[in-house]
């Protein structure tokens, strides 16, 4: 179809048959200007696509850094001749590599490219009559003509009446009626993929902006918001400290609820953990009962409760019989059933510093495997502790992790046998050392959260742009591009030679409907006879 | 218990509408074996186009009625020379079986969200359960609707088929009793993710199917000869129009189950996007679907090579839904498997 009437009803970028190697001899200007037609071409979106597709696969199958520290480090152990070119390729950032930003940016280009010279096309033609029809109306995709016992005129006038009345923009010409609908489709596609580029920059504002921080904190303390609080921070570029929430936020309780019974025993059903929190220093207390999935808001920050554990609580007293330490120390879960590991240190005991290593074990037997628990809840809390003394190594200035021990410097006690002294403790028992060393006393549990502070001035304009996307998507998936003509000519004795023809945006998806609209329209014209030809033309290339 | 008397019936449902599902599955087989041999190679694109063309003369136009040569409207109802009664009225037996297999399988998945207080789609044998009855369902709503855009009729086997695979898979490995959910499970926006999700990739299933028919027929047109069977089915450009609407319809559909996705993550964890490997699966299969609308819309890819990109997409899901789930080490793992 060469008619300028029936040209694709779509300002998407033409020239989309076999593109044209680069002129042989172009100067600069050329050059980039054939550059540019080809990035922002349907052909480069559709392999930019893909690339995108298959960029993401190993950032599923590789651990990444960034989302699970551990089994980078684990994999890395594992496959030492492997794990420097993974390294080296970004293998275990995907998602923050450069080669994964060059294929999005590049995307992001040729949308911009592509939506504004469409948005430029599309404000004209919505602005534009409906074009002429064309001179052969038998060659549209679906076409009926008839002789109608009207003349031409009063013919014309209903049809521009009926094509008004289902919405259609309507011109009426001497000899024809051209009518066009459905520019809301153009339009819903020019939303989503704008949409698009709004939801990168959203991402790109709340990794700039945002920050992000978790906090371990046991029943009966608290902690504020500000940086050294926290156990671990990251931040973006444009992060700045000072403009922290000024929170206080402390754990009153929390209460576990575990599958009791069945093939899901000690499967997690419910966290409920008590807040007393204050927005500001001056404002009032308020309580909150954080659980899973109902974050405490703050001021845009949003508190979450992601994990919990068990802080046992130890009395250690040295050679002196003097108490050198008392309180909870948080020990770290390692299965499902919470068999958790840590370890007391006490640098203030004399004439050497103390260390204790073990696990505390909420529902404690001890097995082949060694000390293990069986349930998640505290059935049978017990403590297995071994001792050491010696230096700690925390005065060297090395940081150290609070859930292990440095023995390269101690040595560990033994029992009578000579075997590594170990205990079992269970709350209000004492295991005291050899040689009058002193002891420790496990006399409780408190039960700990894990608290997540994350702000992100992103999340509101992401969302935004996420439903813009989704309104455009469907506008431009489920609005019908239309243009129907109707010419009538005298056929003498007041008769008429009438014809209706139709053409949709792609011809091909849209027919049944464009053959029932055709139908519609021809019968509102008072003809009831042969249904209109339905081709294919113009579905295949 | 009567939660535990509700999950015992929700088991006995299923295996009972499995094994009417067994029965339409037959039904639709025989119904194929049925049909009489191919008469007649069908009426190519360009005999269409000879036709509008002979609509040119003026004369033409008070003659008969004409419409679509290839079926595009309305598939052809195998009568007369295409089917035989007897194909016609075991496939008619096949879809009433369908029938009576949903209504036991909704009451399945009824009183398995009834057994636990909640939305039944919280575990892997649950999601498959309830993707499964979302096949079915679309199946049977095209199938009442009857609307020629919609052509779905002689997709039974390819519907019933995949369907019974999912549910055994269901019922032997991925079983597990029906309990409360994890707390991180328990949310609004999970339950709206994962209805749209189903229900997304429901349709995405019989666009899928439509799609390797279109392929099998458009080969078969193009040699002109094929399986007696296959002359029941649709144009090969029916076919492709088919699959495509289908695909058009899921694609707003996975897109919203994703936005809704990413709410539930905040509520959960404080980010909306992790790049968890469930996550990235999602967005892979996202992305490739939108590489099939962009295909059809790309001079040389339409037709054949946009049709193995909607493969490939269904590719993604199925290995999202499957080897994710099951394998791979995330913050999604609800599978509840082993
Ligand atoms: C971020 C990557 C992109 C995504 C996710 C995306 C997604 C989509 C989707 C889902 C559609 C289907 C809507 C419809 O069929 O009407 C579509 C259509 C379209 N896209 Fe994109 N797109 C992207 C990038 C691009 C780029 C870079 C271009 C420029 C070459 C482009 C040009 C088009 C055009 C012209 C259409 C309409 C096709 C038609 O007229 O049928 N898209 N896009």
């Amino acid at each position: 179809m060469t008619d300028a009437a029936t040209e694709r009803l779509t300002s998407a970028p033409q020239a989309e048959s076999e593109p044209p190697g680069p002129p042989s001899a172009m100067r600069p200007a050329e050059l980039v200007r054939w550059a540019w037609r080809q990035l922002t071409s349907m052909r480069t979106a559709l392999a930019l696509l893909f690339l995108l597709a298959m960029a993401s696969v190993p950032g599923s199958l590789v651990p990444q850094s960034g989302i699970d520290p551990v089994r980078v480090a684990q994999f890395k152990a594992a496959h030492p001749g492997l794990a420097p070119w993974y390294e080296r390729l970004s293998l275990f950032s995907v998602f923050s590599a450069p080669w994964f930003a060059a294929i999005y940016l590049l995307l992001f280009v040729s949308l911009a490219g592509c939506v504004l010279p469409r948005s430029k096309a599309h404000w004209r033609a919505m602005r534009a009559a409906p074009p002429r029809p064309p001179r052969n109306l038998e060659r549209l995709p679906v076409h009926v003509g008839w002789r109608a016992g009207r003349d031409p005129a009063s013919v014309l006038d209903e049809a521009a009446r009926e094509l008004r009345s289902r919405h259609y923009r309507v011109v009426r010409h001497e000899d024809a009626v051209s009518a066009e609908k459905g520019y809301l489709r153009e339009t819903g596609n020019l939303l989503f993929h704008t949409a698009l580029i709004g939801l990168l920059v959203a991402v790109a504002v709340g990794n700039l902006y945002g920050y992000k921080g978790s906090v371990l904190v046991v029943e009966k303390a608290g902690f504020s918001n500000t940086l050294a609080a926290y156990d671990s921070f990251s931040h973006g570029a444009g992060f700045d400290e000072d403009k922290l929430a000024p929170f206080t936020v402390e754990l009153d309780r929390l209460r576990v609820r575990y599958q009791a019974t069945g093939d899901q025993r000690g499967a997690p059903r419910d966290f409920r953990a008590t807040l007393s929190y204050q927005s500001a220093p001056t404002a009032a207390t308020r309580r909150y009962a954080l659980r899973v999935n109902h974050p405490l808001v703050l001021d845009g920050t949003k508190v979450f409760l992601i994990g919990n554990g068990y802080a046992p609580i130890f009395t250690v007293r040295d050679s002196t019989g003097e108490q050198v330490f008392s309180g909870p120390v948080p020990f770290l879960p390692q299965d499902g059933n919470n068999t958790s590991v840590g370890v007391v240190k006490v640098e203030g005991a004399t004439p050497e510093q103390l260390g204790f290593q073990g696990f505390f074990l909420p529902t404690g037997t001890i097995d082949a495997r060694g000390p293990i628990s069986t349930y998640p809840d505290l059935l049978l809390p017990t403590a297995v502790l071994t001792a050491f003394r010696g230096d700690l190594g925390t005065g060297s200035g090395v940081p150290q992790s609070i859930y292990k021990l440095d023995t390269r410097a101690m040595t560990q006690f033994t029992g009578p046998t000579g075997k590594p002294l170990a205990g079992a403790l269970r709350p209000g028992q004492e295991m005291v050392l050899p040689d009058r060393q002193g002891s420790i006393r496990f006399d409780g549990v408190r039960r700990y959260a894990t608290l997540q502070v994350a702000h992100d001035p992103g999340k509101s304009p992401a969302l935004l742009a996420a439903a813009c996307a989704l309104l455009g998507l469907m506008l431009s998936l489920f609005v019908k591009r239309r243009r129907v003509w109707v010419r009538a000519t005298a056929a003498g004795g007041g008769r008429s030679l009438v014809e209706v023809a139709a053409l949709a945006r792609v011809e091909g998806e849209d027919r049944d409907g464009l053959h029932d609209e055709v139908t519609g329209v021809v019968s509102s014209l008072g003809h009831e006879g042969a249904g209109p030809t339905t081709s294919t033309i113009g579905e295949e290339d | 218990m009567a939660g535990e008397t509700l999950a015992q019936l929700s088991n006995n449902l299923l295996y009972s509408s499995m094994a009417v599902y067994a029965g339409a599955m037959y039904c639709y087989a025989a119904e194929m074996a049925f049909a009489p041999r191919r008469q007649q190679t069908r009426a190519v694109p360009v005999a269409e186009r000879s036709m509008a063309t002979v609509a040119r003369t003026p004369t033409a136009y008070d003659a008969a009625p004409r419409t679509a040569v290839d079926g595009g409207r309305a598939p052809a109802p195998p009568t007369g020379t295409h089917g035989t009664a007897r194909a016609d009225r075991v496939g008619r037996v096949g879809v009433a079986l369908t029938v009576l297999a949903f209504a036991l399988h909704l009451g399945a998945v009824v009183a398995r969200g009834l057994s636990a207080g909640r939305a039944p789609w919280g575990n892997m044998f649950e999601f498959s359960t309830a993707g499964a009855l979302a096949v079915t369902t679309v199946f049977l709503v095209l199938l009442a609707r009857r609307d020629p855009r919609y052509p779905v009729r002689y997709l039974g086997l390819f519907v019933v088929g995949p369907v019974l695979l999912t549910l055994g898979l269901a019922v032997t490995v991925l079983y597990t009793d029906s309990e409360q959910l994890v707390p991180a499970l328990k949310s609004v926006w999970l339950v709206i993710h994962v209805t749209a999700a189903i229900i997304a990739s429901g349709i995405l299933t019989l666009g899928f199917a439509q799609t390797i028919c279109y392929l099998v027929q458009d080969r078969l047109e193009r040699r002109g000869d094929g399986p007696a069977f296959m002359a029941r089915f649709p144009s090969a450009a029916a076919l492709d129009r088919a699959a495509y609407r289908m695909h058009a319809f899921a694609f707003p559909i996975w897109t919203f189950a994703v936005i809704a996705g990413a709410i539930w993550a905040e509520n959960a964890w404080g980010r909306y996007w992790g790049w968890d490997p469930k996550e990235t699966w999602a967005f892979i299969t996202w992305v490739v679907y939108a590489c099939y609308l962009h295909a059809r819309a790309t001079a040389g890819w339409r037709g054949r090579k946009a049709a193995y990109i909607a493969l490939l997409g269904y590719g993604t899901f199925l290995f999202n839904y499957l080897v994710v789930n099951i394998f791979l080490v995330g913050l999604h793992s609800y599978a509840g498997v082993g």
